[in-house]
């Protein structure tokens, strides 16, 4: 099943991508090729089995970890925003998005 | 010993000397950071600052002359772009994180560092494939890097800066992550020694993510021993930073391969062990300088007493597409974060808030990293989940499931790390499904999160390095190493250096 340019638009869309025209007929075209190759995995009979998200699950049940509800960190505030591209008065800035 | 001899000596000999005073830190850091600019047309650093870096070998140095003795002390090494540090910009390779700078060290490097770990001494940030997606390096957004072996080749990726470093010993260790062969594939392109532990044995807090359920830290040296060396401060739980690292203590994997050398000098220090050959590693895919050169190292093997058994690993092949699903599809989501506000490239016109994330994105990110988050975003999207992430995990299982069937005939699975050598820069950077095919020998353990090694095995075509893979069972670590150090005892394949450099 081959992908069209209009599924190129509404994934790039989804992702919050801006592809320019020329960008679209390329990626369509390499995409279709590297679904060629996930068409392989259709051949594999997966009934019955679950889906592995943690590898060592393989070997038994991987424990989530809970930890103590408690806080540890401390108040890092100037120092995680000196990376960002707009800040005013300790809050991010972007543009309006309510009128 | 003179000074210019440094750069030859291991990191065991390193801290050897430094643990003797025969030599400072400040001025092996300082003989290592003129390294670095003498090579730097390599393109394997992204940042130095030599401020910096003396300051954590004074550091290290006053621990030493403190009485402390401690198997990394002083020692320097290089991390890859993709491990947040506080001391140095992170740029994962991409220009989303121009300038960017980390509150905060990840774990693996707090653990290694001076300030409050093993007291080695950082020189700075290692090229590598933007967030760490491609297989040559040339998916940098800052520049290539170079093989020191043949300056018009790729070192592998997605570590590649920190192949390059160390063949070059521009550094006599760096760390690397793997999440399809990343450690695994360039070490062998260059000609080193990495290993991939098993998924969950370092943390990956601080990591810059790709995909989570693969990505995975570990060291890159010239030797097992030196990687046993490292591996035992980097490994162990990190219980409240990531959730899915595993509850088991690091090892003190060095202390073993040294009583073993001292042990077994002149016998068959590998009797007993079998090694496992799958047959789909040694097909008509592999090409045959690489095979022969594999098969001759195996043959070593059998002379250290060794046993070599045949096994099958059926799904070797569908490895490519599962992996091309997961990988991507839990990238897209990881990528998300990009969204020019909090940190990383913002554009400098846009109209609305969406506009502004697009545009921010779209101008950030690369050409390869645009594509994977397009293949996620489609795979996990309304309709598709089930035909593809989800069948893609359902396999991933079984080809964990082989391995363990496998490993009922077999203590270690060997075979080639990479089908070629290292390819000419530029040879394959618009292709990505033939990027894709050459990561077959790899992404199978990463899936199933086994540990990884690549061990110099001898040269191919070109005269380039060739690696031998060795993989072991979950947790098995120590055996891997273990199992590389005896060759590494018993030939000299990664004693040899690139000439010129």
């Amino acid at each position: 099943m081959a992908l069209t340019s209009q599924d190129i638009s509404r994934v790039a869309n989804l992702a919050r991508l801006e592809l320019r025209p020329d960008e679209t007929e390329h990626t369509l075209r390499q995409l279709n090729g590297f679904f060629a190759l996930v068409e392989q995995m259709d051949a594999v009979n997966t009934e019955g089995v679950e889906p592995l998200a943690h590898p060592a699950a393989v070997l038994g049940q991987v424990a989530l970890r809970l930890r103590d509800d408690v806080v540890t960190e401390t108040n890092q505030r100037e120092e995680s925003q000196k990376s960002a591209p707009a800040v005013e008065r300790g809050l991010f800035l972007v543009p309006k998005v309510i009128e | 010993m003179s000074h210019t001899d440094l750069h030859d000596l291991s990191v065991a000999q390193l801290a050897a000397k430094l643990a003797a005073r025969e030599v400072s830190s400040v001025e092996v850091t300082q003989h290592f950071l003129g390294r670095i600019r003498q090579h730097d047309s390599l393109g394997a650093f992204l940042a130095t600052d030599a401020e910096i870096s003396l300051a954590q070998a004074r550091a290290a140095d006053a621990r030493l002359a403190a009485g402390e003795r401690t198997p990394l002390l002083g020692v320097p090494l290089a991390h890859k772009d993709i491990f947040v540090t506080r001391d140095f910009p992170t740029t994962a390779g991409s220009k989303m994180l121009e300038n960017y700078r980390s509150p905060f060290d990840a774990t693996v490097v707090a653990r290694l560092g001076v300030s409050s770990g093993a007291g080695m001494v950082s020189l700075g940030k290692l090229n590598c494939d933007e967030f760490a997606m491609g297989s040559g390096n040339d998916n940098s957004a800052w520049k290539p890097v170079q093989n020191p072996w043949d300056t018009t080749r790729v070192p592998g990726g997605s570590s590649g800066g920190s192949a390059a470093a160390v063949a070059a010993r521009l550094v006599p260790a760096a760390t690397g992550t793997d999440t399809g062969g990343s450690i695994r594939q360039p070490a062998a392109l260059t000609g080193i020694t990495g290993i991939k532990p098993t998924y969950g044995r370092c943390s990956r807090y601080g990591m810059v993510a790709f995909a989570s359920s693969l990505d995975q830290a570990g060291p890159m040296a010239r030797s097992a021993l030196d990687c046993a060396l490292l591996l035992s401060s980097m490994a162990g739980p990190d219980p409240d930073r990531d959730s899915t690292s595993l509850d088991l203590p690091a090892l003190d994997y060095a202390t073993d391969l040294i009583a073993a050398s001292a042990a077994t000098t002149g016998t068959t220090p590998l009797k007993g062990l079998k090694i496992g050959l799958p047959t789909q590693f040694f097909g008509a895919g592999c090409s045959a300088d690489v095979l022969k050169t594999v098969r001759g190292a195996l043959a070593e093997f059998e002379k250290l007493g060794a046993t070599l058994v045949d096994v099958s690993l059926p799904l070797t092949e569908l490895s490519i597409p599962v992996y091309y699903v997961i990988a991507p599809a839990e990238a897209s989501s990881n990528l998300s974060r990009f969204d020019g506000v909090r940190y990383g490239h913002r554009a400098a016109a846009y109209t609305d808030l969406t506009d502004m994330y697009k545009k921010s994105r779209s101008e950030g990110f690369g050409d390869e990293v645009t594509r994977r988050i397009m293949i996620g975003t489609y795979v996990l999207s309304h309709g598709y989940y089930d035909a593809y992430y989800l069948k893609a995990q359902k396999i991933r299982r079984l080809i964990a499931e082989d391995f363990q069937k496998a490993f009922a005939q077999c203590d270690i699975i060997a075979g080639p790390v990479s089908p070629t050598v290292a390819w000419k820069i530029g040879e394959k950077s618009d292709d990505p499904v033939a990027n894709y095919l050459a990561d077959i020998y790899t992404l199978s353990s990463s899936l199933a999160g086994l540990p990884g090694m690549s061990v110099p095995a001898g040269f191919g075509e070109g005269g380039m390095p060739v690696g031998l893979q060795l993989i072991g069972n979950y947790f098995k670590e120590a055996q891997l190493l273990g199992t590389a150090h005896q060759f590494q005892l018993a030939t000299d394949w990664h004693l040899r250096r690139p000439t010129g450099i």
